[in-house]
């Protein structure tokens, strides 16, 4: 079963958390970030080929012109591969792990599985952003020499930046199910 | 506690039969590696599955078994399987069946000895068993060696498919008492080429390693060893380049197999590299050598040479005037000039006695090129380093009397404030001096201090002239560098067949039903670029920086000799 509902990220853009719950042990959570608009794609075209006109009518020089549209190219492409994240999203599943993956507004998706032994909790941790103070859920890493320590925290969302409400909901699913492995018998 | 079971893809189409596999009890999951098919002889199983489990060390045992009714459910067939449970004990026992083409399958567990009736979950991963197979998994770089207690659980199941190898030899074609289906039974795929390469390369690799022994044998001769000889080895770089290569040479070479994998990478590395720097050196020669564009590189050095030493002479004709309306002391800049100017003009003299020879030698060196870019390229830092020599001759020179001047001066300062410098005590103590001393002290004083300027500026002027060839010189071994150590075999591995070099796995929900098992697809997830290079990167003989910025600008101010760049084989001071 699926539902989706609206928030707003940290600096105020709207967002959407979609979870999923595919069986007892398994959920998906994902929030995605607005899509590329088409006005913003437009206005930076635009700029970048009437600066390269200017240019060309002082040197008189046509390289201008095929260099500003190599470098909007060139630059369209980094952005959409490299910088532009879609949508966020995770996958707890009971017993094997959590998996993050990042989805790109090309479409490359980038993932990293994190197993349950290696998992000591999800958290919702505070930290200082620019000029703000800002909520984050992270993921707290056991050390395997000492199970009390934490060795390191992994953030999620961090392009996307949910608000408390929306981080409260994607915790309150991780958590249910993140207590079924400390109800079951311990058996690694 | 939830079951997860292990299902190749290869064997969704197979008949019905029973499951051969791994059960890992700590983790709760069922690795299943094939499945053996109807008819078959209980004791020949148990038998081909124990000579299996001395071979390669993996625990296989019958896990289950595995149901596919092509039209309607068979009554007697479940019954039968069931009764299975009691000739193969194991516990649990695993029940996979599936109807038609139905992609939902229902898959259930008999226990008969459990403590908690209770029903468990089970989720059901389809992994793809070629590819884990071939995979290697790449531990996280700072967890490198932990104890195998705390191994992942991944690496437990491709370790598990990897080492079940010869399970996968026998096909569908073979005469045998057992019939499996796993991702080779389609039959055993084996490539001629790759057959012959391997009959080759034992002859090829013998005689290789004979050569090298030779080579290695004239190096290594004491004729080699006098002072002038050595000297000059140690310091071109193009002699150290050979070396390295001929150290990889040896690598490839030796006839022992690679015990592990990183031996194996880091062999096939040392090939490829080896193959695409001739290749690289050889198109360089010949296009040096066609239109006859190396005479012409001859014949423009000499007239290069003379420019350089030309503008030299200009420089210190600034020098000795009012260089940048500074005003100099007359007598120690006219010295200074002349003794330089006249360095100068022994260089020029050299270099024109070595004209008629340049051509020849240039001619027989650049043949050299087809030993690999690197070495032209060492070569043309070598040849950079000779035409400079008067530059790096002239910073020694100013560098040693600015030097001399700076601790001249700072003693007879400690002098002029009454202190003095402890040698055994390696401190600054303070000491009463007599009047004649303080007097010629302070002499002294004032005259390195105003002569201080003239001299800073020579040094000032040489250094930035040798800084500059410092920094092409570096410019090119970076090159060299990089060629050397870029894992190329691992990077073109990585862009054709990324699931050979696996970071991770990563899981996609297939589609669900309910009632039915949770169903995930396990996929590799390909090592990143810049983890390939990290991992798999060659050592090469130099390490940069030497020194770090500060303790560099120190040395600088102090007038102390710099060597930017160090040889691992240095000795430190």
């Amino acid at each position: 079963m699926a539902e989706e509902r609206r928030f707003r990220s940290a600096s105020g853009v709207p967002i959407a958390l979609r979870r999923r719950q595919h069986s007892a042990s398994c959920r998906e959570l994902a929030v995605r970030g607005p899509r590329l608009q088409l006005r913003s794609l437009s206005a930076a075209t635009s700029a970048v080929w009437l600066a390269a006109y200017g240019l060309f009518a002082v040197s008189e020089n046509s390289m201008v012109l095929s260099a500003a549209i190599f470098i909007t190219l060139i630059g369209l492409i980094i952005y959409l591969h490299f910088v532009k994240i879609d949508q966020e999203s995770l996958l707890v599943i009971g017993s094997l792990g959590i998996q993050v993956t990042s989805s790109y507004a090309s479409g490359k998706e980038s993932t990293t599985f994190i197993e349950m032994g290696q998992v000591k909790d999800v958290v919702i941790n505070e930290a200082i952003h620019m000029q703000k103070v800002i909520y984050y859920l992270c993921i707290l890493l056991r050390d395997p020499e000492d199970p009390q320590r934490v060795s390191e925290v992994v953030p999620l969302f961090q392009s996307s930046k949910p608000r408390l409400d929306c981080l409260i909901e994607v915790y309150k699913s991780c958590q249910e199910i993140l207590e079924q492995r400390k109800t079951a018998p311990q058996s690694s | 506690m939830v079951l997860k079971v292990f299902f190749p893809l290869c064997c969704s189409s197979a008949d019905s039969g029973i499951l051969i596999g791994r059960w890992i009890s700590e983790q709760n999951s069922a690795v299943i590696l094939a499945v053996v098919h109807f008819p078959f002889i209980p004791v020949q199983v148990k038998q081909y599955l124990g000579e299996v489990q001395r071979v390669t060390k993996v625990s296989v045992s019958v896990l289950g078994s595995w149901s596919n009714s092509k039209q309607k459910k068979e009554e007697s067939l479940s019954e039968f399987l069931e009764d299975l449970g009691t000739i193969f004990c194991h516990e649990p026992w695993i029940q996979i069946s599936k109807e038609g083409d139905s992609k939902f399958w229902s898959c259930s567990t008999l226990q008969k000895h459990s403590k908690n009736p209770q029903e468990e979950e089970i989720i059901l991963v389809y992994y793809d068993q070629r590819k884990v197979m071939l995979s290697h998994l790449h531990p996280p770089l700072d967890t490198a060696g932990q104890g195998a207690e705390d191994a992942s659980k991944l690496s437990a199941i491709f370790d598990t498919v990897a080492r079940s190898q010869v399970l996968f030899m026998t096909d569908r074609y073979d005469e045998g008492p057992i019939k499996l289906t796993h991702w080779q039974s389609d039959g055993v795929e084996a490539s001629i080429i790759v057959e012959l390469l391997k009959q080759a390369s034992v002859p090829a690799c013998m005689l290789l390693a004979f050569l090298l022994s030779l080579l290695s044998g004239i190096c290594r001769s004491r004729v080699l060893k006098f002072w002038p000889l050595s000297f000059l080895w140690s310091k071109l770089s193009t002699c150290e380049q050979l070396g390295h290569r001929l150290q990889h040479l040896q690598v490839i070479s030796s006839n022992k197999k690679a015990q592990n994998q990183n031996q194996l990478m880091r062999k096939a590395n040392i090939f490829v590299s080896l193959l695409v720097d001739v290749a690289l050196g050889i198109l360089l020669m010949s296009w040096l050598y066609r239109k006859n564009r190396i005479g012409h590189l001859a014949d423009t050095l000499i007239p290069v040479a003379d420019h350089v030493a030309e503008e030299l002479q200009d420089l210190l004709q600034w020098l000795m005037g009012a260089p940048a309306g500074l005003k100099m002391n007359r007598a120690l800049d006219q010295v200074l000039g002349r003794f330089f100017l006249y360095h100068i003009h022994l260089w020029i003299s050299y270099i024109h006695l070595l004209s008629p020879f340049i051509e020849m030698i240039l001619w027989y060196v650049g043949l050299s090129a087809c030993l690999g870019l690197t070495v032209a390229l060492c070569i043309l830092s070598d040849i950079i380093a000779l035409l400079t020599f008067h530059i790096y001759c002239f910073y020694v020179y100013g560098a040693r009397l600015y030097c001399l001047k700076i601790y001249g001066l700072s003693s007879l300062w400690r002098l002029f404030r009454g202190k003095k410098w402890n040698v055994l005590r390696q401190r600054v103590d303070s000491c009463s001096y007599d009047l004649d001393q303080l007097f010629i002290g302070t002499l002294l004083f004032t005259i390195l201090l105003f002569l201080l300027p003239t001299t800073a500026l020579y040094y000032l002027v040489f250094t930035l002239l040798r800084l500059l060839v410092v920094i092409v010189q570096g410019l090119i071994h970076l090159l060299v560098d990089l060629i050397d150590s870029l894992p190329l075999y691992s990077l073109i591995l990585r862009l054709c067949r990324s699931y050979r070099l696996a970071a991770g796995v990563k899981f996609r929900v297939l589609e669900q039903q309910d009632g039915k098992p949770l169903r995930l697809l396990m996929q590799i997830n390909p090592l990143s670029y810049g983890g390939v290079v990290q991992t798999y990167r060659l050592p090469t003989y130099s390490c940069y920086p030497r020194d770090s910025w500060a303790s560099l600008c120190k040395k600088l101010f102090l007038g102390e000799l710099i060597y930017p760049w160090k040889h691992k084989g240095d000795k430190q001071n």
